[in-house]
């Protein structure tokens, strides 16, 4: 096989908000950058993100960031590391003013500052009154974002590497990474991207369920890269089901709707979430959300839209000026996708997967770890930044908002360690180990060459469906149990499958043959981490342990792949924020 | 009586490994009848018949631009598009005026470069601003309508200004994004991105035929801007 040889000082694999905004970090600097993206930059899933970016600018009331540390930390369930939690909000407000100033347009107030909304799980003064903390462009505020950050990387003259898809990290043989083997889609041709820094901005996985809010692309390319070359993922049994997905059809509806004062009822009118959450209502936390709303559904009442149960989202006595003004995406999707127009009709929704908490364990610096004999172990030349990160920000429960929050200021944070990393000479060039590009490429090489096997489309399939019963916003160890087998065979099936297209140009087949490498690994990984938390945190609920159990489980849950079962590995908890004392944990109510 | 109907399509197919020519390829689908589904959702499951079909996608959701088709004669996005809102057989075609590189998929090099050519980031000299630049809402108002452009490229694909001069005229999206810049009131290079427009090309090779405005699936009008510009052009003339 051909393979050419590019030499970078840093590549970045994705090009989302948090790829793009550390590459511009590291262009800005005079660095040797590579830009990687399996599509052109803006088709990336941030163009999705609606509402806004949660962060303490205080333009709507008095604010200060350690309340939104405080939510944070709450809506984690205390298992989000609260030095990290605290780096991410301390250093929020210049990340988005920053943003403003490279010509984000953000919604304004009156007084010509940046317009913020309520959204879930936000409270001023440490759990008081609701607050409006998400900075947002309308309802198209990942839009907004990725086009910003993507025309500031044209300025900055940023190496794009645009349809090349990354197959694999190649290392040293001393562990550390060296650089990726890439392919470029257009031509096929496979390049080695040699690096000093490598930084996996891959996005999230969501594409293992059948009925999600991500896009096509979002199959943990890099989640399955770094458990290929040996390293742990953490606290994968953690995936945020969005409250409100277009019934049949998953696209995501913003919470904005239920922060500009829309809310949920159920078949009989009923505004069930005052119920769940009598304070909050539909603004308490994402998990508390869509599992009432799962009761709601399953006690039956609920409509029918599409073909499957749902409640409604109500929104028409906001008024039609409200919904053009702050919510026209949101007018045009329902249209579209739900056939109603929400000024005069209530969309029908159903909780949908929308996040991975879980990801490539780091620390604030975005260096990704490793676990060596009970204590971490940076990885020598790798980062992870974004929602492919398990910083860890978002512990077991995302805040709405807090994921473009966290692309901007850790993909900021990561370039700047970068940036001083190469500068001072820490990072080097090294060789690659043949057995690790090898190892790539013979992954490669198998699709490549394998021709009457079962369609791996099919297995697909079948893994989504596992998913999407057996891991779901309910969970019980004995269907999981089931649910892991079922993975384990489809595992097996997958060794064996092929593709059927097996041309060099443009080959779509290949790189989805390539990314169903990666669901399988993400799948598993999540699937031993759910049935090994035998607690209730967050977003994941076991029914047949419906508690929180503090005294075992305020830790990490690390996988390591393993050709046969992973292993489970745990990492405790940071409590330590450096200028706050610790949060300690509460019962968590809304 | 059968529980299903079957949708017929007519797919622009060429892949230059083994094509000498591109062809009209007829392929079928069998839904359960009374059922919908969008016609990216309907290619996916042509797909998934014959594995060799190729086309870009991405959100679904018509946010990310990615498929951007000729169906039935009239650009827009597979991810919007209902089938059963489509006279079959359903005809799909690449974005005309692109050279394709396989079946729907084009290379849009010429069109990103326009875009690129008008200097498509925010120029604002004051550096020592910390926190936001202010705008009041009414001139950010000015934006609405222009700053939403998802690059899917079907308005520069139907604009024949665009297909006779793509290297000398910017085309509908570039001078959309053109507009997007100077008006707004953050941006101070407004001299210098007027004096990059003035050429016999650039901008005023548009001839208002509207068939930009007529596609666009954000319902976005670079007429409109392009007019805007024009006027400011011939003020600043006199
Ligand atoms: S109005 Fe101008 S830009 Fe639009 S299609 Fe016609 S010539 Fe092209
Ligand atoms: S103006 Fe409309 S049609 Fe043209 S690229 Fe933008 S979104 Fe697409
Ligand atoms: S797939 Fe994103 S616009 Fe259609």
């Amino acid at each position: 096989m051909n393979i050419s040889h590019y030499e970078f000082d840093a590549i970045v694999i994705g090009a989302g908000g948090a790829g793009m905004r550390t590459s511009l970090q590291l262009a800005n600097a005079g660095l040797n950058v590579a830009l990687v993206s399996k599509v052109f930059p803006t088709r990336s899933h941030t163009v999705c993100a609606q509402g806004g970016i949660t962060v303490a600018l205080g333009n709507m009331h008095e604010d200060d960031w350690r309340w939104h540390m405080y939510d944070t930390v709450k809506g984690s369930d205390y298992i989000g590391d609260q030095d990290c939690i605290e780096y991410l909000c301390q250093n929020a407000p210049d990340a988005v003013y920053e943003l403003e100033r490279m010509g984000l347009p953000f919604s304004r107030i009156d007084n010509g500052k940046i317009y913020q909304r309520p959204f879930g799980g936000q409270s001023r003064n440490f759990g008081g009154e609701q607050a409006a903390r998400t900075a947002a462009a309308a309802d198209r505020t990942g839009h907004a974002l990725l086009h910003t950050l993507y025309q500031q990387n044209v300025k900055a003259k940023a190496n794009f590497f645009t349809e090349w898809y990354a197959l694999d990290l190649v290392k040293a043989a001393d562990g550390s990474v060296v650089g990726a083997l890439v392919m470029c889609i257009e031509t096929g041709e496979i390049a080695y991207m040699h690096s000093r820094a490598t930084i996996l901005a891959t996005g999230g996985a969501g594409r293992i369920y059948q009925s999600t809010t991500n896009a096509f692309i979002n199959t943990g390319d890099g989640i399955g890269m770094a458990m290929r070359a040996g390293f742990p993922v953490q606290d994968m049994e953690m995936w945020q089901f969005h409250p409100t997905g277009v019934a049949g059809a998953g696209v995501l509806i913003t919470e904005g709707v239920r922060g500009e004062g829309g809310y949920l009822i159920n078949k009989d009118g009923e505004r069930f979430m005052e119920r769940y959450a009598p304070h909050a209502k539909d603004l308490a936390s994402r998990d508390v959300v869509a599992r009432a709303m799962a009761v709601e559904i399953r006690e039956g009442r609920h409509g029918m839209a599409n073909g499957v149960p749902c409640v409604y989202l109500k929104l028409d006595h906001l008024g039609e000026e409200v919904i053009s003004q702050r919510l026209p995406g949101i007018r045009e999707i329902a249209k579209t996708f739900a056939h109603v127009d929400p000024v005069n009709a209530p969309v029908p929704v159903v909780p949908t997967c929308h996040y991975m908490m879980g990801g490539i364990p780091t620390n604030k610096h975005g260096q990704a770890l490793n676990r060596v004999n009970g204590q971490d172990k940076i990885i020598p030349g790798l980062y992870a930044v974004g929602e492919c990160a398990c910083v860890s920000v978002h512990g077991a429960n995302r805040l709405g908002g807090n994921s473009l929050t966290d692309l901007i200021v850790f993909g900021r944070g990561v370039g700047i360690h970068v940036e001083n990393e190469l500068k001072q000479n820490h990072l080097h060039f090294q060789a690659a180990d043949d057995a690790s590009m090898a190892q790539g490429l013979q992954r490669l090489n198998r699709w490549n060459t394998h021709k009457d096997g079962e369609d791996f489309m099919q297995i697909r399939d079948e893994l989504r469906a596992v998913m999407q019963n057996d891991f779901g916003v309910f969970r019980t160890g004995q269907y999981m149990a089931e649910g892991l087998k079922k993975l384990e065979v489809l595992h097996e099936r997958l060794k064996h499958a092929s593709m059927k297209d097996f041309s060099q140009v443009f080959n779509t087949t290949r790189v989805e043959a390539l990314e169903m490498d990666n669901l399988m690994a993400v799948a598993r990984a999540t699937a031993l981490s759910a049935v090994t938390r035998t607690e209730s945190r967050g977003a994941h609920s076991r029914e047949d342990y419906p508690k929180r159990d503090d005294a075992n489980w305020i830790k990490h849950t690390l996988y390591v792949d393993d050709d046969k079962i992973g292993q489970i590995d745990y990492r405790e908890v940071n409590m330590q924020p450096l200028t706050v004392p610790a949060f300690q944990p509460k019962e968590r109510v809304y | 009586m059968t529980n299903t109907h079957t949708i017929k399509f007519s797919v622009y197919r060429y892949d230059p490994e083994k094509d000498q020519e591109p062809y009209m390829q007829a392929m079928s689908l069998e839904l359960p009848k009374g059922s919908d589904m969008m016609l990216l959702d309907a290619l996916e499951y042509l797909k998934a018949q014959d594995q060799s079909l190729t086309f870009r996608r991405s959100c679904r959701e018509g946010v990310c631009g990615s498929d951007g088709l000729n169906i039935n004669g009239k650009n827009g996005l597979a991810c919007m598009t209902h089938v059963s809102e489509l006279k079959q057989p359903i005809v799909v075609r690449p974005l005309p005026g692109f050279p394709v590189i396989r079946d729907l998929v084009v290379d849009m090099t010429q069109f990103y470069r326009q875009y690129e050519a008008i200097q498509p980031y925010l120029i604002n000299d004051n550096k020592t601003e910390t926190k936001e630049f202010l705008q009041s809402p009414k001139d950010r108002e000015e934006l609405d309508g222009v700053y939403e452009c998802i690059l899917c490229a079907c308005c520069s694909s139907s604009c024949p200004s665009f297909w006779w001069n793509p290297e000398k005229f910017i085309g509908p999206a570039g001078l959309l994004w053109a507009y997007r810049f100077i008006a707004d009131t953050r941006d101070t290079a407004t001299e210098q991105r007027l004096a990059n427009l003035e050429d016999p090309y650039s901008l005023f090779r548009c001839r208002g035929i509207m068939n930009c405005v007529q596609v666009c699936p954000k319902g976005l009008n670079p007429t409109r801007a392009i007019g805007k510009i024009r006027s400011k052009l011939l003020q600043r003339a006199v």
